[in-house]
């Protein structure tokens, strides 16, 4: 499904990601961890090339999905960003009404007429399980609703568009527990129709969530595993020194 | 790096009050032998009132790392420890029974008439020694963290199963030359029946420390070299 051959990533003379080759699968939830610059989300903004914004970065190596170079000339941004669809750390909803939001990028791509847009905004809150907190008030302005609230709206808007990858950066970070599980939640269950890439400082987060963990140190990937196995037995002493708490 | 300490200085704790049950538990078996081979029904008392302790010991550390699940969330080798200290100090608990039934039958009078001449006859004494050795080497190995002579004590549960098994032999025949003593020969199987499980809760407490060392699983494999 992704398929990373050895990736080479620089921030002018920084070298980020160093040589990183990896699988990740249809319909699972992988997990990214490791220390405050490691490069985990370098690597993941890659994958929707979210880097391409930033001046001075040069990639080598290959990113492929579904067989398809996405750095190839041929690539249109645009089309790929709507099939790998992106959430962030903070709740970024438009200022506009909860409708509005998940309906924008139906209508940004003219993805149907009035009534399948309505039809696609009700499955994608029903999808992100908010839409029996929201379903009353659809009109109302999204900066209305609580900061978890937001980050399943802004889940929705992603789904809105169909994308067959969905990347989480830290989305659970600035979340209570109760929002926090319930993006968890959501995030177990969108993995039956979507593939996951989630990056998270929550490492029991990454344990409860994800199929595979791949931790990430000095901008190499140190070990990509199931993640029931990196839990209980990780093969490399740095992964073992990071997970435990013991690193630094 | 502050967490790390904390986390820790608990796992220290933990393993420092497992140590303490431990030394119990063999000096339990030491003197349940030493007990047994001289009918030293006094010191067979000892060990029948100290038996408590080690039950004290086992919810201790039972509670103890249910609290260091609940409160640090440990993941690989943290986590393998706390639930091999869990199964451990259960084995160990269990071993203890055993030492106590054993000083148990030193205290019955129709145990009296066993002669020194069948308990060499019946290894008994050899018996004693094995299991000692596999519970003071497998403590050796996790005080140490090093697993290299888990394969040995693990042979040694199949040399304590081949001398119970030549011992109910032998005690049949006994029985049926000496059927006045048939009481006495029932305890005294019973005694090496408790030798026998003693064994295995040796082995089971090795391939624990394997668990937590090495991440390996070692049971119910037929070949554990």
């Amino acid at each position: 499904m992704i398929e990373a051959k050895n990736v080479n990533f620089y921030y002018g003379d920084f070298h980020a990601l160093k040589d990183i080759s990896l699988e990740i699968e249809a319909n699972s939830v992988t997990a990214f961890i490791g220390p405050s610059g490691c490069g985990k989300s370098t690597f993941l903004r890659l994958l929707n090339r979210m880097n391409d914004l930033i001046a001075g970065t040069r990639l080598e190596g290959s990113c492929l999905v579904n067989g398809k170079n996405i750095y190839d000339k041929s690539v249109d941004v645009d089309v790929l960003r709507k099939d790998i669809g992106m959430v962030f750390q903070k709740p970024n909803p438009f200022p506009k009404s909860i409708f509005e939001n998940v309906a924008y990028g139906l209508k940004v791509n003219r993805m149907g007429n009035k009534a399948e847009i309505s039809a696609r905004v009700e499955q994608s809150l029903k999808d992100s399980a908010l839409w029996d907190e929201v379903k009353d008030k659809l009109n109302k302005s999204a900066y209305e609703l609580s900061g978890g609230q937001q980050q399943r709206l802004c889940i929705a808007r992603a789904l809105a568009v169909k994308p067959s990858v969905i990347l989480m950066d830290e989305p659970a970070s600035a979340l209570d527990p109760i929002s926090t599980s319930k993006i968890e939640e959501l995030i177990y269950n969108l993995k039956a129709n979507y593939t996951i890439v989630i990056v998270t400082h929550n490492m029991q987060q990454a344990a409860r969530v994800s199929d595979k963990t791949g931790f990430f140190m000095l901008g190499e990937l140190i070990e990509f595993d199931e993640t029931k196995r990196m839990f209980i037995s990780p093969q490399k002493k740095q992964t073992q020194n990071y997970i435990t708490g013991r690193f630094g | 790096m502050e967490k790390a300490k904390h986390n820790e200085t608990e796992l220290k704790a933990l393993k420092e009050e497992m140590s303490h049950m431990w030394r119990l538990v063999l000096s339990q078996l030491q003197k349940c032998k030493q007990a047994y081979l001289t009918n030293d029904t006094e010191l067979a008392r000892e060990v029948i009132s100290r038996e408590k302790r080690v039950n004290t010991f086992e919810l201790k550390i039972d509670s103890d790392c249910e609290n260091y699940i609940a409160l640090f969330a440990p993941v690989a080798v943290d986590l393998r420890l706390v639930l091999s200290l869990m199964k451990i100090s259960g084995a160990l608990e269990r071993i203890a029974d055993f030492a106590e039934g054993i000083a148990k039958h030193v205290t019955i009078e129709d145990f009296h008439p066993i002669t020194a001449k069948l308990k060499e006859d019946l290894k008994i004494e050899t018996m004693f020694d094995t299991v000692i050795s596999m519970l003071s080497d497998s403590f050796a190995a996790l005080e140490s963290e090093n697993t290299k002579l888990s394969g040995k004590i693990l042979q040694k549960d199949d040399e304590v199963d081949t001398l119970f098994m030549e011992g109910k032999e032998f005690l049949a025949k006994y029985v049926q030359k000496e059927s006045s003593y048939s009481k006495c020969v029932l305890e005294t199987l019973l005694v090496l029946r408790k030798l026998e499980r003693i064994g295995d809760h040796c082995s089971n407490t090795v391939e624990e420390i394997v668990f937590y060392i090495d991440a390996k699983v070692l049971k119910h494999v037929k070949s554990r070299e």
